[in-house]
């Protein structure tokens, strides 16, 4: 990024009082009930909690844009392997499925694994001619291995019992355990996709990360024995209590009295709000860590980087390592928000990962919000959540006044009809807008 | 007599289906490396022009067999095609007008294009979702005859036990691809325009010193990566359906087919593209049939990937060009 980046005179008020804007929008959400406010805080407090994982999901992708302007076009697909964590961790092991092959999958995965390491040892060792064909007869040798290992063991674990389960299950470890997995796991990837991609033009890593993230939905998608691929994987626990539990509790009920509410109500509120706390507390502490990290020797070197490549690398900072290392941590922060989704939802279901959702509404969420700066993230990251989650009762609303002096007819209710995808459109617009007309975001960087 | 077979089944398993792909990802490849070449940027957008004027050409041909106008065997969308091209290149030369002209004269890095392209991507996305009746649905739209030759005409002929059945938007797709390459090349390399367009990719100063009208470069690359990349929706949608989201996914697959030839090179996207679309076919295809008639009896079925991972097939191609040519095979613009 060649581009400086002048600090102007910003009101420092403006994020205080567009913060305040977000609040009454959730007060009017929550207390109002009327044809454009649902008038529930359990709606108003649900899209919160989505709203905040969207703000760590944009913390991470901001990391990698804001701060040395690399563009991911494969969060879909870091979060979705975050969001294995929580399977692979927390849920009940599954009764014999680890002896019908388990050893077997992990030392297949091994080799798997040790074939690539091997190959690349053996392209970086043996010089000459040799060394194509050393590469190659170590990649085939090292898939039929792997292929004989893994393909016996995997048809195994899908047959046991396989309406139920057919999963290899999990360790039935906590499930707050489970999300710094999750960002293990998205970073292990990155590392390998960036280790490629890395160095050469911008794009390159652009296309590579939209392959990884497709194929790595792919993967959940198909392999059942991971996590039943797209017979999907619910019950996964959580760290809460169930509103169930809550409405049976004679205390929680007499409380739930004195606060004037049904148990009903006052139970999914009490559930949400500790979900709000505690994604509230992990979203403060990661935009904690980043801005000391931004404001320490690093930082100011990595913001060096941005600004001007050329003379970073000049005064012998080694760009491309930089690189990979911002890329690594902001992807382990997407994979982490991932292991969050997935616990709030209970449920770990492959198809619902659209790169439309989860790649390219992120990106409008930070281009929005304002590249570089950990606030405007998390502002524009809530913010559009509100409006997506909204527009979807908006967007028909409008459209029936838009259409009001229409005859009933075909086109008409066509028209009424194609109007919850006016939000794609809509999207796409403020993406275009914002980066045209305030290209520094809702919350410029200081 | 097995050799035979063997033959006919890999010609109709793999080599057909393969080149029909493969024409339909060089044309849209061929679209991308044009962008790039000249405006230097990667279109995201690129999957949801192919779809959205896919879904004006769906459009016209609909009005065009209400009114009772047919091409007999061919399919009627033939005749579409061209309206659908010129009204999506309306479209598209109105996005470069609203959006990309500003950041090229502003001279912004690539990625801010790449960025505002991911914008146009989603209200393209979303015009091709509220179009009337096609929407998010699985659209067929091939009419006139289905084969050219059928499975039972080529055993009847032949006796022999595999089939070969040549569909007609399987012949249709070489030949306007084989059509649309050739005018284009000729395009590049005779006509004065084509040759302002190879000077301004080449060298951008230079061009503009001699006198090449930068935006005229530009609106052509627009509306001939625009027609190609139609061409190659209305194609692909003819052969398999149309799908709006299968044409966001083929993006993939184009971007690596662009980069296998190196972007910028027309040449080498047309080669990318059947690079990508032959591997692409061959590994996930079972080959159990073909070794059995070879005289290889085996229990598995001798498929090395299944087709839910055909992604994967572009996408390890492409990590392999990334990591040993980044340039591409026909080396295309620096890195």
């Amino acid at each position: 990024m060649s581009h400086t980046r002048q600090a102007e005179a910003s009101n420092p008020w403006r994020a205080p009082l567009l913060f305040l804007v977000l609040a009454v929008l959730f007060v009017l959400e929550g207390s109002f009930r009327s044809a454009l406010f649902s008038g529930s805080w359990n709606t108003a407090l649900g899209i919160l909690n989505m709203g905040l994982i969207s703000a760590i999901m944009v913390l991470g992708v901001n990391m990698q844009w804001g701060y040395a302007g690399l563009f991911n076009a494969g969060v879909v697909g870091f979060l979705a392997l975050g969001g294995l964590a929580p399977v692979l961790v927390s849920t009940a092991p599954v009764a014999g499925a680890w002896a019908a092959g388990g050893p077997r999958v992990i030392l297949a995965l091994a080799v798997g694994l040790g074939t690539l390491a091997l190959a690349a040892l053996a392209w970086r060792r043996i010089a000459g001619p040799l060394r194509v064909v050393a590469m190659i007869a170590v990649l085939v040798a090292g898939f039929v291995l792997y292929r004989y290992l893994f393909d016996p063991a995997v048809a195994a674990i899908e047959a046991n019992n396989s309406a139920a389960a057919g999963n290899i299950g999990g360790l039935g470890w906590t499930v707050l355990l489970s999300w710094p997995v999750g960002a293990l796991f998205a970073a292990a990837a990155a590392w390998g996709v960036g280790k490629v991609a890395l160095g050469l033009r911008s794009d390159y890593l652009a296309i590579a990360t939209l392959g990884i993230g497709e194929i790595i939905v792919a993967v959940m998608r198909n392999e059942e024995w991971l996590a039943r691929g797209v017979k999907n994987m619910s019950g996964i626990p959580r760290p809460v209590p169930y509103e169930l539990d809550l409405q049976s509790d004679p205390g929680f009920v007499a409380k739930a009295a004195e606060w004037g509410m049904d148990p009903g109500t006052a139970s999914g509120i009490w559930v949400k709000l500790m979900y709000a706390g505690l994604f509230g507390a992990v979203l403060l502490a990661l935009i904690l860590l980043a801005e000391l990290a931004l404001k320490s020797p690093w930082g100011r070197m990595m913001r060096a980087i941005r600004d001007n490549e050329t003379a970073a690398e000049a005064m012998g900072k080694h760009v491309t390592r930089r690189h990979l290392q911002i890329f690594v941590i902001g992807s382990a922060v997407i994979g982490l928000a991932g292991a969050m989704m997935v616990t709030l939802d209970g449920l770990l279901s492959p198809n619902s990962f659209n790169p439309l959702r989860y790649t390219f509404l992120i990106w409008v969420m930070v281009i929005v919000g304002g590249s570089g700066n950990n606030w405007g993230a998390v502002l524009g990251a809530v913010l559009i959540w509100f409006l997506w989650i909204k527009a979807e009762v908006w967007g028909p609303e409008l459209m029936r006044l838009i259409t009001l002096p229409l005859p009933e007819g075909a086109f008409r209710s066509h028209m009424l009809g194609g109007a919850p995808h006016m939000r794609f459109i809509a999207l796409g617009l403020v993406l275009l807008l914002v980066l045209r007309f305030a290209p520094r975001g809702l919350v410029p960087e200081k | 007599m097995d050799i035979l077979n063997a033959l006919v089944a890999i010609l109709n398993f793999v080599v057909i289906p393969a080149a029909s792909y493969g024409a339909q990802l060089a044309l849209g490849a061929l679209g991308v490396t044009l962008i790039y070449g000249i405006l230097r940027f990667s279109n995201f957008a690129h999957g949801d022009t192919m779809a959205f004027g896919t879904a004006l050409v769906i459009l016209v041909t609909w009005g065009l067999q209400a009114i009772g106008i047919s091409l007999g065997p061919l399919p009627t969308a033939l005749l579409a095609l061209p309206i659908g091209i010129a009204l999506c290149a309306v479209f598209v030369l109105a996005t470069d007008r609203v959006v990309y002209r500003f950041y090229r004269r502003k001279r912004s890095d690539p990625i801010i294009l790449v960025m505002a392209s991911v914008g146009v991507m989603f209200i393209m996305n979303g015009l091709t979702r509220m179009t009337p009746k096609i929407g998010v649905n699985e659209v067929r739209f091939d009419d006139g005859a289905r084969f050219l030759i059928s499975v039972q005409e080529f055993k009847a002929w032949t006796g022999l036990n595999e089939g070969l059945a040549l569909r007609v938007s399987q012949a249709l797709t070489l030949v306007v691809t084989a059509l649309a390459c050739w005018a284009l090349f000729r395009f590049l390399n005779r006509s004065r325009a084509g040759k302002a367009m190879r000077a301004y990719s080449d060298n951008e100063d230079l061009a503009l010193l001699s006198g090449i009208d930068p935006e005229r470069v530009v609106r052509l690359t627009w509306i001939i990566a625009t027609a190609l990349a139609v061409t190659a929706g209305t194609l692909y949608g003819l052969d398999k359906s149309f799908k709006a989201f299968n044409y966001f996914q083929i993006l993939l697959p184009i971007f690596a087919a662009a980069i296998v030839g190196g972007l910028g090179n027309p040449l080498g996207a047309v080669a990318g593209g059947f690079i990508v679309a032959f591997s692409e076919v061959a590994v996930t295809y079972p080959w159990k049939k073909i070794a059995a008639y070879l005289g290889f009896q085996s229990d598995g079925m001798l498929q090395l990937l299944s087709t839910e991972y055909k992604f994967a097939v572009s996408f390890v191609i492409l990590i392999v060009v990334l990591l040993f040519r980044p340039t591409g095979l026909f080396r295309g613009k620096s890195v």
